[in-house]
């Protein structure tokens, strides 16, 4: 009898041993907040599904990502089995150990011919070795009032004042034109909705289209060569056209980021708002734009060279070389690069890497901006990776936010002193 | 009651072998750990790490660097332009506190109806969270939309676009939560003032000015004083209002860049160099303003 006690005192033991051990396979992505993270919960339901092993995605606003993200980082904490971190994390990510080399994985999947060829550039290899999946592919675009373009009053009349018909701006000069013919404060109707935050890296990557549209580059990223570069005419030129744009931008507009720039158009301000894709399904919804039907969207327009580039945005996902569940996140990247569920996250919202899908004709128009989306991401480029990056941003928001917001000094004279401090801090780590 | 009950709780004390140097430090010790291990500790291990040139986000091997991320500092002049837009927003914030909280202590400081209820409604601001009166103001310097344009018929005046009134109006959203705590500070002191010296001004035929320069000012001082020290370190040290009103490098005070630096640069050696410079500027104007106010106390 007693033997029998014991034996249901084990076997009741090993259940709930076995019981906890299947419960402590959960997994933790930590993301921004803002919808696609929303789409990613909505799609790794699926695998918690398939696999009975638990994902959340834990979200914090964007102005604390990063500093929350490296704080978790720099503890060595587990709290978060993979991050979908900014493609400019790539360098303090895999020098500082705190992301899984996934170079093997990488190869092994074949995944730079599966993912679109930026992405993979830009999310996931730094230093020639793979740190990162491309998960969420996003780039700067635009969004527009088709009802006022096509307005023929308003056709006519820009028509008389430029010589040439009111449409989709195919470059910053008419960019610039349309910005201004609409700007009309009296009316409380401005031209244009442009990136001015200088918290994060906002500002920088409105300022960043219109510069490497213009031909212009922020340095050579293998040499940390910049001066002659970053201050070169193309990119005086682009960063007086982007303060010219910022006279045309309804009041109170010197600090604004994605939701602001939404607003303009939701709120009847601005007739074109640069945004990133991703946050464009929020316009397409009626629910939350009332002028949903009348938005239009288009690719970041050329610059006076014919060159035509965007900002890139966007994240890769990586393992956290702290997580105590690095094989379960490495079958869970398995289960996320295969093609249906590329697919599945595509019809999520989510804006899938993966060529297939965003060549395919369903993708490109699935909505009204994917087409303009994927025009986007063979042409983005991107702001340094390196681990200092952040210092990098600093002295970019510092010398150019005076210029552009405050009308403080020159172009010439805000890229001279940007040279200078980048030169500074390449120097000061031993780049140089 | 009381004495009996202090005695039988002496007597419980004495009952379990404890002497009153056991009870106080049964007492004290917990504090006097947790402000080593909370405060102390850190602030002798970032002394540390401002000798060198560590950075927590990567892996390389820490440096000892003697002075030189103090010198670096010292010599950069965008560090000097973080200490002087800190200074002009102290000296116009602080002011502005005394000037409207004293004046408004002065003006309840006499018999008016509802004194109590005026007094609590105009507390009111200082016990909110400085980040909903940060949103709640740029909501009020609002070009579009903002009562405060539309009151002073300003049009569309870009109060926090502007770089160079972006400081100002932080300091004017600063000055209506704080000024508060002046005044009660004021008030009490103000109450504090013996009534008889007054009575004398008066029989002497005292000018009101006179009465205010020669009573009321020499006697309030000390607690005025008080106020002004912990308005100052609280302003030297302000992030939240400059960081959430204005992206402007007009309004990047010393507090905001030393926050960039350590969290999102990650120069933590270099972040801590600075933060001893902060605290050595906050020591240093304390200290100026105690020895004022023991000379005043000793008038």
């Amino acid at each position: 009898m007693l033997k029998k006690k014991w034996t249901a005192l084990l076997a009741g033991a090993a259940m709930a041993f076995t019981v906890n051990a299947a419960a402590a396979t959960e997994l933790t992505i930590f993301w921004a907040e803002w919808d696609p993270a929303n789409y990613l919960q909505e799609l790794v339901n699926e695998y918690t599904a398939e696999t009975g092993v638990t994902v959340t995605v834990e979200t914090t606003p964007w102005s604390d990502f990063q500093t929350k993200a490296f704080t978790e980082f720099n503890a060595k904490g587990d709290a978060y089995d993979m991050v979908v971190g900014d493609s400019q994390w790539l360098g303090a990510g895999s020098t500082g150990g705190h992301y899984v080399d996934l170079t093997d994985f990488f190869n092994e999947h074949k995944l730079a011919e599966v993912m679109a060829p930026a992405t993979v550039k830009y999310y996931a290899e730094y230093d020639g070795k793979y740190w990162a999946i491309p998960a969420e592919g996003d780039a700067a675009g635009w969004a527009y009032r088709k009802d006022w373009f096509e307005d023929p009053k308003e056709m006519e009349a820009f028509k008389a004042k430029y010589g040439y018909d009111l449409g989709v701006p195919e470059d910053y000069k008419q960019l610039r034109d349309i910005a201004e013919f609409f700007y009309r404060p009296d009316d409380k109707k401005y031209g244009i909705a442009i990136y001015t935050d200088n918290s994060y890296d906002a500002m920088a990557m409105g300022i960043e289209s219109a510069v490497f549209s213009y031909g212009g580059d922020l340095g050579d990223y293998s040499t940390y060569k910049v001066d002659g570069i970053i201050n070169s005419p193309e990119n005086i030129a682009a960063v007086e056209m982007y303060k010219e744009l910022y006279g045309f931008t309804p009041p109170n507009w010197g600090k604004v980021f994605f939701q602001e720039d939404n607003q303009a158009i939701t709120e009847n301000l601005a007739a074109m708002s640069m945004n990133f894709f991703a946050f464009f399904p929020a316009l397409d919804n009626p629910a939350l734009n009332p002028n949903a039907a009348n938005t239009g969207y288009f690719a970041n327009p050329k610059g006076p060279s014919g060159a035509q580039h965007a900002a890139l945005g966007g994240q890769g996902i990586s393992i956290v070389s702290y997580s105590q569940n690095k094989e379960e996140a490495m079958k869970f990247l398995e289960w996320f690069i295969r093609d249906d569920v590329q697919q599945k996250w595509a019809d999520l919202g989510g804006y899938t890497c993966s060529q297939a899908v965003l060549k395919s004709e369903a993708f490109r128009n699935a909505t009204p901006y994917n087409e303009a989306f994927y025009q986007s991401m063979f042409m983005v480029k991107d702001f340094w990776a390196v681990p200092e990056y952040a210092e990098l941003l600093t002295a970019m928001n510092n010398r150019l936010y005076p210029y552009v917001v405050g009308g403080e000094g020159t172009a010439k004279e805000a890229l001279d002193g940007l040279a200078a401090d980048w030169n500074a801090t390449f120097k000061k780590y031993g780049r140089m | 009651m009381a004495v009996i009950a202090r005695l039988e709780s002496d007597t419980r004390a004495a009952a379990r072998g404890w002497s009153d140097l056991t009870i106080r430090n049964i007492f004290i010790l917990p504090t006097l750990a947790f402000l080593i291990v909370f405060n102390i500790f850190p602030l002798i291990y970032s002394l540390g790490y401002s000798f060198t040139d560590f950075r927590a986000s990567v892996n390389d091997p820490v440096n000892f660097v003697g002075l030189q991320n103090y010198r670096e500092l010292l010599n950069d002049p965008n560090i000097w332009r973080n200490f002087t837009v800190t200074a002009q927003y102290v000296i116009v914030s602080v002011g502005g506190q005394v000037i409207v909280g004293f004046g408004l202590a002065l003006l309840l400081n006499r018999k008016i109806p509802f004194k109590g209820l005026i007094t609590t409604l105009l507390l009111l601001p200082m016990m909110m969270s400085m980040a909903v009166v940060g949103l709640f103001w740029k909501l009020l310097y609002d070009p579009s939309w903002g009562i405060i344009n539309y009151a002073l018929g300003l049009g569309s005046f870009d109060w926090l676009s502007d770089p160079d009134v972006a400081l100002y109006a932080v300091a004017i959203t600063d000055i209506w939560m704080w000024a508060p705590f002046v005044m009660l500070l004021s008030l009490a002191g103000l109450s504090a003032v013996p009534q008889h010296l007054y009575e004398a001004a008066a029989i002497d035929r005292a000018g009101t000015w006179y009465t205010f320069t020669r009573i009321t000012l020499p006697l309030v001082a000390p607690i005025l004083i008080i106020a002004i020290i912990f308005r100052t370190m609280e302003a030297f040290k302000s992030f939240d209002l400059p960081f959430i009103m204005s992206g402007q490098p007009t309004t990047e005070m010393i507090s905001i860049r030393l926050y960039k630096m350590a969290f999102q640069e990650w120069q933590t050696g270099r972040s801590s160099a600075l933060a001893y410079i902060v605290l050595i500027v906050v020591l240093a104007i304390t200290n100026i303003y105690v020895k004022y106010l023991n000379k005043v106390k000793e008038r």
